[in-house]
């Protein structure tokens, strides 16, 4: 075993600089964070206490196992859209009896916890996430239903919420539904399509047509105790495999259930956990705040593996990508970091071998993402670029080890998708503050605009006008620029959320840990690779 | 010369005389009841013989029993204790007769102090100051208020304060049967009762050749309910001059009755002046607080006087101050009420000497003195004994059962204590017995963070989040806490600093004091000890169960149906499994029992009623469980 020695020096001036600027990041996330924490406000908060109600995140908490972590996900999800931080539904990772769960659970206050487009999407990637790594899912449902002005976008698609529930029963991945208040119409479906379903005396009222539309649909009047209520599901229709006296005895049902599910997760048990032999702390002052500056990556691996030992393959070889060998809370990995930018061909060779023996030791692979892209211009395109880069993806498209990338700075280009990116599927994806990520950088792409127009009017010849252009450039990189940041891709569900880097260790840990419930197996096969 | 001795007694006392026993080379043999079987007494003896049942009358008040072990054992000799067999004269003479060394005073002089009204005559005849005797039918006014005692009593049972001349008849008889009960004579006599004066003994050592030794005095005024808890040597009311006068009269009460062995001469102690209140021809419970200050062994001296050995002639001096507490599973607020159950953990650390009859995971049961040790601190001075004694049982580890300790330690850090105001009022002029209000946050909120170190496996870091929201929330009966963790640490909405927590303790930080709060859980009690003093706390389920909605003795239809037959009648008395009625659903007929024997309170059906599933039909009031079968 090889142990990294840091060379950091955390008394420079540019140490403490980039430490200032990341803490601002993360404050500034901090405060996007909150609007999601803040849910529908004081004043919906309150009503819903008056209720006797507890909030999704207080229901969260009574379900998991005290005092262990839970790792939510998506937080930003509808950031920098028409719809609320958070997106009303909280998502996340946590244990119940022992038992690592994924949870849903509806944000009632926020617009009575109605399903919008980005509701969709966020549940759509917890259910991705559930199936990917074998997570019983655990749903606290409490919802109006659908947004119905923005039902043109959630109709359709929605359907897969369904379809998703049945297919993880299909697999063998228990679902399991409490339902505290409305389910109605589509949201009936979830305690319809789950396993195993809890309801609560007088509150839970599942129904397809509530008495409204049943008088509309037949002239049936019908009272909604009778159409749906938890008694009638629990002694009538049998829907209700449980009747709880109130929340909090549904979440002991629940929290029963998931101990009688009899778990086993499928994965090896991790080794024994050693910590870092350096402070994570000391990520916040690695990272240069001008991007364009690379940083050595074995400063982070140092600071989240395990005794911060790392086993480098091919230290002289496509040496702007660095790569090895580690654990992470005791569970084997794989790295695969950036160290200055660019790929080369080299690197993109050195990365497809080492992807492949990754698959063929059954071991999960972590990325570590800070690339401009690949190499450009006529050398490297005449070194065949191309084939080299293509190879790294077919690599990384057919590995079936699971993937772990973490984008601590850059992310643009193709460089993206080689170092697996979300079009990749690994099975986790977080993203720093700092990060960025685009095709390309904005004064790049804006540069290339500017070009491309010119050459536009030169061949028509007119007249290219300056001034137009400035202007024009100034507003695309503007606009790149916004739509490159960490809030604005997380807010897209582009990543699993926005970390305090600090926090990389522990979660990939959880998520490793998560990852582990299902089994972990190299791929067999790959593509045609061109050589 | 004594080979074997037989100690016909249990905890503490027996424990203390075994001590010496090995000390002297004698082999010890215990006996004990049933429920004693694994007592440390048993245990540390060389042999032990059963004595089958449990009560006291079964067991270690068996004379016959008794005897019939020593001779068994092959012991040579028998030591009675205190309390039980120590004081009956019939016993003594048992034990002699069967060829054994009784090491206690004859049968003769138990016998003529057994007996309270005799032994004030026989004092009064050797010019030992008593008390005037009060005849019930010839009391004034002026004589109240006064003190009805048991002739044959001790420990306070058959004694009742009469204030008035109206409760004087009531006094008399309630005595009367109390010491009927207790000692089977219900014999009572009236004594003026002397308000504010003090409990003060003399202890006696005498041998058979005719010396007499007076050990000092001490003084016992801190009582409940008659029972000493506080006792202490020399007392500090007792001057030089009154503590010749109190000798003087100890030793002429000795020689009036030719007293040989150990024994207590106590006094009423008030204002210098002193009345004889009575012999305890045994081994006192307080003894240790003589022995600490006039450094003597005198479970040693008593077997050395029953083997016939010489006194020296004089006594040794004494050296500095002694205090006793006796520490009680009892709850002072609740009335003195003893506790039984297990006592985990047992631990009085510091320079006291501590003869208890329990350790680590001793059972307390119902059929003995709830005394579990006494705790004896030794000082050149009295205040320096109290705050050493104070000190340590603060600090003692004492899990699993509510003692008294709380209450000793005020006593003994009481500005009335120090200063010498002690007396047999103590406890109430100071409102000492009452429940205190305590702030239980700081204990809970140590014991959930040490619940939920040790709860926490594995490296990831415990109560993790990346979106911080809600606290952990923690519930003990009658406090909730709550806390999070955090990349700084844990924080607390409580006015607590959390400087550390682990599995064992955590140290909090309050208004700028820090204290170290020590955790152990006992299933669902978990006992707290810090300087602020120990705390019990009780775990809440963080998910109850759920009660059940049906009231009890309810009968519900098992399924939708019709009611065909009623058999019952509202008021009617039914037994458990009689038919109430009869239930048609799905062409099948379904007798609905009584699942209790009772009577039925409400009927909501008649013939004919469509009734559904779950739907109450018949309550039944279940017959009350006479007293004493359940």
């Amino acid at each position: 075993m090889t142990a990294l020695r840091s060379v950091l020096d955390t008394g420079s001036a540019e140490y403490r600089d980039n430490r200032a600027a990341l803490l601002a990041k993360i404050e500034e996330l901090d405060a996007e964070q909150a609007k999601a924490l803040a849910g529908g406000g004081p004043k919906y908060t309150e009503r819903h206490h008056g209720r006797g109600k507890l909030l999704a995140r207080e229901r969260i908490e009574l379900l998991l196992d005290q005092d262990s972590p839970f790792l939510e996900l998506s937080p930003l999800a509808a950031w920098g859209t028409d719809f609320p931080v958070g997106a009303s539904i909280v998502t996340g990772i946590g244990v119940v009896e022992g038992v690592e769960c994924l949870v849903v659970a509806n944000d009632p206050t926020v617009r009575g916890g109605a399903s919008n487009p980005w509701t969709l999407r966020k549940t759509f990637r917890a259910n991705d996430i559930a199936f990917a790594n074998r997570l019983p899912v655990v749903s606290l449902v409490e919802s109006g239903g659908a947004d119905l002005p923005s039902q043109a976008e959630i109709f359709i698609p929605g359907g897969r919420a369904f379809r998703d529930l049945t297919r993880l029963s299909a697999a063998g991945i228990p679902t399991i539904t409490a339902v505290f208040g409305n389910a109605t119409a589509g949201g009936a479906y979830v305690p319809g399509m789950s396993d195993h379903v809890v309801m609560i005396k007088d509150r839970s009222k599942v129904f397809l047509g509530g008495p409204p539309l049943v008088k509309m649909a037949t002239g049936e009047e019908a009272e909604d105790e009778a159409l749906g209520g938890a008694h009638m599901h629990g002694t009538v229709s049998g829907l209700a495999d449980y009747v709880a006296e109130d929340e909090v005895d549904a979440i002991r049902l629940t929290r029963r259930i998931v101990a009688r599910l009899n778990w086993r997760k499928l994965g090896p048990a991790p080794k024994p956990v050693e910590e870092p032999a350096y402070p994570a702390e000391e990520l916040l002052g690695l990272v240069p705040t001008d991007q364009r500056i690379p940083f050595d990556p074995r400063e982070v691996i140092a600071r989240i593996v395990d005794g911060s030992r790392f086993d480098e393959f091919k230290p002289g070889y496509g040496t702007s990508l660095v790569t090895g060998w580690a654990d992470l809370h005791g569970y084997p990995v794989g790295v695969l970091a950036n160290a200055r930018g660019v790929l080369f061909s080299e690197e993109s060779q050195k990365a497809t071998q080492f992807i492949q023996l990754a698959n063929s030791a059954d071991t999960p692979l972590l990325f570590l993402q800070n690339t401009t892209g690949y190499m450009v211009g006529a050398q490297y395109e005449q070194g065949g670029i191309i084939k080299h880069g293509a190879m790294m993806i077919n690599a990384v498209s057919n590995s079936t080890v699971p993937h772990l990338t973490v984008t601590m700075g850059a992310s643009y280009g193709a460089g993206n998708y080689g170092m697996c990116g979300r079009a990749f599927d690994p099975r986790f994806l977080f993203t720093w503050p700092n990060a960025k990520s685009a095709v390309m950088g904005p004064a790049q792409l804006a540069g290339v605009l500017s070009i491309v127009g010119r050459q536009a009017a030169a061949a028509k010849g007119q007249h290219y006008d300056e001034e137009h252009d400035a202007a024009m450039r100034q507003v695309v990189e503007g606009q790149i620029e916004q739509q490159s940041l960490a809030a604005f891709l997380s807010g897209r569900l582009y990543d699993d959320g926005v970390i305090d880097p600090r926090d990389t260790r522990t979660v990939l840990g959880l998520c490793l840990s998560a990852i582990h419930s299902g089994p972990i197996k190299g791929a067999e096969g790959y593509g045609v690779f061109r050589m | 010369m004594i080979q074997t001795l037989l100690i016909a007694n249990r905890g503490e006392i027996a424990r203390r005389i075994i001590r010496t026993c090995r000390e002297l080379g004698i082999s010890p043999v215990a006996v004990h009841s049933d429920p004693d079987a694994d007592a440390p007494h048993v245990a540390e003896a060389d042999a032990a013989v059963r004595l089958p049942g449990a009560t006291p009358a079964e067991t270690y008040l068996r004379a016959d029993l008794l005897v019939a072990a020593a001779v068994s054992a092959g012991a040579d000799a028998v030591h009675p204790g205190y309390g039980f067999l120590s004081e009956n004269a019939d016993f003594a003479r048992a034990v002699l007769a069967a060829g054994l060394v009784w090491v206690g005073p004859t049968p003769e002089a138990v016998e003529a102090m057994g007996s309270k009204v005799a032994a004030k005559k026989r004092m009064a005849a050797a010019g030992v100051p008593v008390l005037a005797e009060l005849d019930p039918d010839a009391v004034t006014d002026a004589d109240f208020p006064l003190l009805v005692k048991a002739s044959a009593g001790g420990g306070g049972r058959g004694m009742r304060e009469v204030r008035s001349r109206a409760d004087l008849a009531d006094g008399v008889a309630a005595a009367r049967r109390e010491a009927e009960s207790a000692f089977g004579d219900g014999t009572v006599f009236c004594e003026p009762l002397l308000e504010g004066a003090r409990h003060v003994e003399v202890q006696v050592l005498a041998d058979a050749h005719g010396t007499v030794w007076t050990l000092g005095e001490r003084e016992c005024s801190i009582q409940r309910r008659h029972q000493k808890i506080v006792e202490e040597t020399p007392s500090p009311a007792v001057d030089p001059g009154a503590r010749q006068r109190l000798c003087a009269a100890a030793t002429a009460a000795a020689e009036a009755i030719g007293y040989v062995g150990a024994g207590t001469v106590e006094f009423l102690f008030s204002d210098g002046d002193f009345h004889f209140l009575e012999v305890n021809t045994r081994l006192q419970v307080e003894h240790p607080v003589t022995e600490l200050v006039f450094g003597v062994d005198l479970v040693a001296w008593q077997i050395a006087v029953a083997e016939g050995a010489r006194l020296p002639a004089e006594p040794p001096a004494p050296n500095g101050h002694a205090i006793e507490v006796r520490l009680y599973a009892e709850d002072p607020a609740r009335d003195w009420r003893p506790a039984s159950g297990t006592l985990h953990r047992f631990e009085v650390p510091g320079d006291v000497r501590v003869d208890s009859g329990v350790e680590n995971g001793s059972v307390v049961g119902v059929h003995y003195d709830p005394m579990l040790a006494k705790v004896i601190a030794w000082a050149p001075d009295r205040t320096s004994a109290a705050r050493k004694l104070a000190a340590s049982l603060a600090a003692a580890r004492i899990h699993g059962l509510v003692t008294n300790r709380a209450l000793l330690v005020d006593v003994l850090r009481h500005p009335a204590f120090l200063s010498g105001e002690t007396h047999t009022g103590f406890l109430d002029e100071h409102r000492l017995t009452e429940a205190r209000e305590r702030d239980l946050t700081g204990s809970a909120l140590a014991a959930a963070l040490t619940q939920a170190a040790r709860r926490h496996t594995g490296a990831l870091p415990i109560g993790w989040r990346n979106l911080p929201s809600q606290p952990q929330r923690v519930r003990y009966e009658n406090v909730e806490v709550d806390y999070r963790h955090t990349r700084d640490g844990i924080v607390t909405s409580l006015p607590f600093t959390v400087v550390s927590a682990d599995g064992e303790s955590a140290v909090l930080e309050r208004d700028g004091l820090r204290n170290r709060f020590h955790v152990s859980v006992y299933g669902d009690s978990v006992e707290v000890d810090s300087p602020l003093g120990a705390v019990t706390l009780r775990s809440v389920p963080r998910f109850p169960e759920p009660v059940a909605t049906v009231a009890p003795g309810a009968t519900v239809a098992p399924m939708p149906g019709t009611v065909v037959r009623v058999a019952v009648e509202q008021g009617q008395r039914v037994e458990a499994g009689a038919e109430l009625l009869v239930l048609e659903a799905m062409k099948m007929e379904h007798r609905v029992l009584a699942s209790t024997a009772g009577t039925v309170a409400e009927l909501r059906v008649t013939r004919g009623h469509q009734v559904d599933s779950g739907d109450v039909l018949v309550v039944v009031a279940e017959d009350e469980v006479a007293e004493g079968e359940s």
